[in-house]
């Protein structure tokens, strides 16, 4: 098991040069204001900024105080003040309403606005109608993109998701072309991008666009291939519970920047521990990708090893118990104590889990991704619904019912819509208009039905209800086709095959064997094919929009290279971490490398409260 | 790793008040080296001038330019091959044209584009596209010196150029910029785009135009929101008919009203909105709600202050019922006014009121009640009656989600074993009694199932001494049962 990578797998580039420039460049910004002043710093850009600076970095540029912004009013008395934040409307106003406070009672100062990634005209426009815009100086701090681990890059941005998708506001396309060029230019020149969805075409021609205006040196690619795809190409994945350890503990303690936060009963103190998680730590590295039912398995193995390692000292002499010490002692208690805390969080996990009947919904799930006792599913759903589990788990629920169902019978959809409501308030009338908005949670329309009859029968959907959905302009809405997209990919492997989950033999692992992520099985068919040729009906059924090229501008792409091998991923709207196991997977199946770029990490929970409307 | 945490603690920390740094410069050489670096970057931001240039080629990789650079792309374009091609299928080739061009090649572009590819990535239907071009006379286009066509002035604007707006003034070419923002995809530009127009042209023409333009629509949508523009947001949705939104963006109004009655007064003006029957449906139900939970709110609040009923000082109130969704107000009345008749807060007129199933009134009941400890009313709510009088229990789900209700409610295995008795498969029923190690229960299934090995095995498992050991042994003693191992 664990992370034996294949001999020749090529080796991935180093990101921590985008660590350091991004550093330099806050720091020639911080300098652009020069002398003692105090930081606002935007309450989500807090954990990303400590990825890449710290404290002291900040400190050293003069930074006196440092405050969250918090949309009330300033007690600094510095008299320069330095906001960094994110292109919001609303953050904007306060600021202009700081410096109109201070205007009105005569206070002189200096301000500065750094946006982060990118400036945007509305925000500007904001300080023209406030009257401040010449009163404060702004700059852009690129802070695209950051390193997460050696195998995963995020733009930390989960708006995108519901900008994009929900609203159709394209502000963050150019900001991912943006990062795509960054990256081009560090770790290229890319020799082939593939994509599908409309969002991943116009960050490649966002992206193209810059190359055409630039130009680069040539030099040895790291980074041989491209593949962009959308969040809304594949929903089904990210509905899903995850069970592989790394999304296991994001979907219970919720991985935030790659650092988690274990509360006392997994620490077993009265403390709670903030811990990072990513290759650095051994013990976490060799089962994050693993499903969880191997997990206690080896860490038990694990502890054994360890007591076997600390009774060594027993019969040593003086000087070998010096040499132990020195060289062993401090590795094991390292070890020691990250596998107590990943033996408190599966424990925690499990003891969550069992309370939470995990079993039966997983058996809910599973039955849907096949299409099996939807009946069942239902009643499932709805005594979930009645009696109160979880806001977000029975929405969720219902979204992957619909999407799997291709929507919902209208009785079905009305009564469960009800139910939901007189549990959880009459006010997620508004949620449910999100969710039918981006065709996670609808109706079927009447005429579908000769669908659902037709996929029984095994025939695939015709061209006349498959563009129907899209066809609607108003909404963003598409047709999710599950069932025939399954079928051609083969997703849902046969149920009557055991599937020994310590020896995979597919992606379909990370769902306990049941089902086989969408947008990771499409990434690997189109890689096989180089291209799409052979999945016409597929890219039909996942609504268009996909696109393989070849750039003619890498002069090394005939030289067979290790950057051939190494594969970016770009999720656009957010990639799960079962996702991210899922292409480790194949990548050690494959011998090469995936890279993942992603907006943000997400999960279920993330994807539903993104799209409740119930709050202010 | 720790390191960290001891950072997180300085950001949690610096929630409430800010902490001073001494000043002390001691990495100054490591900072010159960055700040260096820094300038070559900035450099290339600031040398507005010289856009022509391209005098970075030879950089090295480590100055990359992070805001990239604006450069003629007519030059470019045309000496050197792109790098990367378009993707045909359905990308406008609008920016293609030679800068500085004239409008009309412009409009021969669109026209020569066929419809079906271009409707693909803006979703807007082609013909309204080529309307401002079909209406646009000759003698407009040209370009005088210095003046940037459309389609030029939005590329420097998305790359970040301070361009005037203003000398688009006549109808055809706010729409042709609009137009060309759309085309390039970039959101941040078509808003720009928008806001201009906002304040150059009347609403209802503005409206008119974003009609048939739906990226650009979405995009002054998700403006009018930001901005809490609602007055003009809701004009707009009007403007356009779409009914739903009108309603919901009224009726989201309620969520800023935290006063009880004040809701409940706009929850009734929301019933004259153009929500569907069913939506109309559920408003009302919640302003019925409301209004109920405005009286149960008073009289109980006054009932606890006077401490004179037992429930409420055993089981304080620990929010108030106020906004709380139906099966939670339910729940509530279950729990302080379970016997009640008639009243505004009995659970029977709370269910009738607002048509709660069987199912819904059971679980929320069953689990108020175990909440209490009310056994008997508990298992009252299971009985009913055959037409022969007899007495069974019944309930609207299944027993093994009623003992995982009341094993939620920390029922005693006592209680407990009665209904994993009732749970119908065996197989189930087992392992559920001996998760609640309830052994009678395990001990007569297998009795029944007349499976001596299992019972065998069971008794090892069971303690010593026990009542249950006793049970099994003189089971298995007992001659006139047939095991069938």
């Amino acid at each position: 098991m664990a992370y034996s990578a294949r001999k020749d797998s090529p080796e991935l580039p180093d990101f921590s040069l985008l660590k350091r420039l991004v550093r330099d460049q806050l720091i020639y910004l911080l300098e652009q204001l020069p002398g003692k002043k105090d930081l606002f710093i935007e309450a989500d850009l807090m954990s990303p900024l400590d990825r890449i600076a710290n404290v002291s970095t900040l400190k050293q540029h003069d930074v006196d105080k440092l405050y969250k912004v918090e949309h009330k009013a300033i007690v600094s008395t510095s008299d320069q003040l330095c906001f960094l934040i994110r292109p919001r409307i609303q953050t904007v106003k306060w600021i202009c309403d700081v410096v109109n406070a201070d205007k009105a009672v005569g206070k002189l100062r200096r301000y500065k606005i750094i946006f982060t990634p990118q400036k945007f005209y509305a925000c500007e426009a904001v300080l023209e109608e406030q009257g401040i815009f010449g009163d404060v100086t702004t700059d852009e701090w690129a802070f695209y993109l950051l390193p997460l681990d050696e195998d995963i890059v995020s733009m930390e941005l989960p708006e995108f998701f519901r900008d994009n998708f929900l609203a159709g506001d394209q502000r963050w396309v150019s900001t991912a072309g943006s990062a795509l060029h960054l990256l081009h230019t560090l770790y290229g020149p890319f020799t082939k991008v593939y994509g599908i969805g409309r969002c991943s075409k116009m960050a490649y021609e966002s992206w193209r666009e810059l190359l055409e205006d630039s130009e680069q040196k040539p030099r040895q690619a790291e980074i041989g291939n491209v593949f962009l795809i959308d969040r809304d190409v594949d929903f089904v994945t990210p509905l899903c519970s995850q069970v592989v350890y790394e999304g296991l503990v994001d979907d219970i303690f919720r991985i935030k920047c790659g650092c988690v936060e274990f509360s006392p009963d997994v620490t077993s103190s009265d403390k709670s521990v903030k811990v990072m998680l990513n290759s650095q730590d051994k013990v976490f590295n060799e089962i994050r990708n693993e499903h969880f039912s191997n997990v206690f398995g080896f860490l038990s193995q694990k502890a054994r090893n360890l007591q076997t390692a600390y009774d060594k000292r027993r019969g040593m002499d003086i000087k070998q118990m010096k040499a132990f010490v020195s060289d062993e002692l401090k590795g094991l208690k390292q070890e020691h104590r990250l596998l107590s805390l990943h033996i408190g969080a599966s424990e925690s996990i499990m003891k969550k889990k069992t309370k939470q009947d995990f079993q039966e919904l997983l058996k809910t799930e599973h039955s849907l991704l096949e299409g099996f006792d939807i009946r069942e599913c239902i009643s499932y759903i709805e005594e979930h619904i009645n009696r109160q589990v979880s806001m977000i788990e029975g929405l969720r629920l219902l979204c992957l019912l619909s999407i799997t169902e291709n929507g919902l019978l209208p009785k079905d959809y009305r009564s469960l819509k009800a139910q939901y409501l007189q549990s959880y308030g009459v006010e997620h009338l508004l949620t449910f208009h999100n969710l039918k908005q981006l065709g996670l949670l609808v109706e079927q329309q009447p005429g579908e039905t000769l669908t659902a009859m037709e996929s029984k029968v095994g025939k695939l959907v015709n061209d006349k209800t498959a563009g129907k959905l899209t066809d609607a302009f108003s909404s963003l809405a598409k047709k999710s086709n599950f069932r025939a997209l399954s079928r051609k990919l083969n997703l849902v492997p046969k149920s009557d095959e055991e599937y020994d989950l310590r020896v995979p033999r597919d992606m379909a692992y990370i769902f306990s064997g049941a089902y086989i992520p969408l947008s990771c099985k499409l990434i690997e068919q189109v890689l096989e094919r180089n291209g799409w040729t052979g999945l016409e009906e597929v890219a039909r059924l996942l609504n268009g929009h996909e696109f393989a090229v070849t750039g003619n501008s890498g002069a090394d792409s005939k030289t067979k290279n290790d950057a051939q091998r190494i594969i970016l991923v770009m999720f656009l709207g957010g990639c799960t971490f079962s996702e991210i196991s899922a292409l480790r997977f194949l990548g050690k199946e494959k011998g090469c490398k995936f890279i993942v770029v992603t907006t943000a990490i997400t999960n279920s929970s993330r994807l539903m409260e993104s799209l409740l409307g119930n709050t202010l | 790793m720790m390191k960290k945490s001891e950072e997180d603690e300085y950001w949690n920390s610096s929630k409430f008040r800010a902490f001073t740094f001494d000043d002390e410069d001691d990495e100054f050489s490591r900072l010159k080296e960055s700040r260096q670096a820094i300038r070559r970057l900035a450099e290339e931001d600031e040398d507005e001038d010289e856009v022509e240039k391209v005098s970075w080629s030879g950089e090295p990789i480590g100055s990359i330019s992070w805001s990239v650079k604006e450069t003629e792309a007519s030059n470019q374009r045309t000496d050197r091959e792109p790098a990367f091609p378009r993707i045909t299928t359905d990308t406008p080739t609008l920016s293609k044209s030679q800068s500085g061009s004239s409008l009309s090649s412009l409009s021969s572009l669109f026209k020569g584009k066929t419809r079906g590819n271009f409707q693909n990535i803006s979703e807007t239907p082609s013909v309204r596209l080529f309307a401002p071009e079909l209406r646009k006379s000759r003698t407009d286009t040209k370009d005088s010196d210095g003046e940037f066509s459309p389609e030029e002035t939005v590329r420097r604007m998305q790359h970040g150029k301070a361009v005037s707006l203003e000398k688009f003034r006549s109808l055809q070419d706010k729409l042709l910029l609009l137009d060309s923002a759309v085309l390039g995809h970039h959101g941040n530009v078509i808003t720009a785009v928008l806001i201009h127009l906002k304040r150059t042209l009347s609403k209802d023409v503005l409206f008119a135009e974003l009609r048939s333009r739906q990226t650009a629509l979405r995009h002054f949508v998700q403006y009018l929101t930001e901005t809490r523009d609602q007055d003009l947001l809701l004009e707009l949705l009007r403007s356009l008919n779409r009914t739903e939104d009108v309603a919901l963006l009224q009726y989201r109004e309620q969520l800023s009203l935290s006063d009880a009655p004040r809701r409940r007064d706009f929850l009734k003006t929301c019933l004259s909105l153009p929500f569907s029957a069913d939506d109309l449906a559920h408003i009302q139900d919640q302003h019925d709600l409301l209004d109920r939970q405005i009286l149960i709110e008073d009289s109980d609040a006054a009932v606890e202050r006077e401490g004179k009923l037992d429930v409420f000082r055993k089981f304080p109130r620990k929010a108030s019922i106020l906004n709380m969704p139906v099966i939670t107000t339910l729940y509530y009345c279950c729990l302080y006014h379970y016997s009640e008749q008639g009243t505004f807060s009995s659970p029977s007129s709370v269910r009738q009121t607002f048509k709660l199933s069987e199912k819904q009134y059971f679980v929320t009941a069953l689990a108020a009640r175990a909440k209490l400890k009310a056994w008997t009313d508990v298992d009252a709510l299971f009985s009913s009656r055959n037409w022969l009088g007899f007495t069974r229990k019944r309930a609207p789900i299944s027993f093994q989600r009623v003992v995982d209700i009341l094993h939620r409610n920390s029922a005693p295995s006592q209680v407990l074993q009665d209904y994993i008795g009732l749970v119908d498969d065996p197989q189930q029923r087992v392992s559920l009694a001996s998760r609640h190690r309830c052994h009678d229960v395990v001990i007569n299934t297998y009795r029944d199932m007349k499976d001596r090995q299992l019972l065998l095995g069971y008794r090892a498992k069971v303690e010593r001494g026990s009542a249950a050991e006793r049970k099994i042994d003189e089971l298995l003693s007992q001659p006139q049962i047939r095991w069938k191992n």
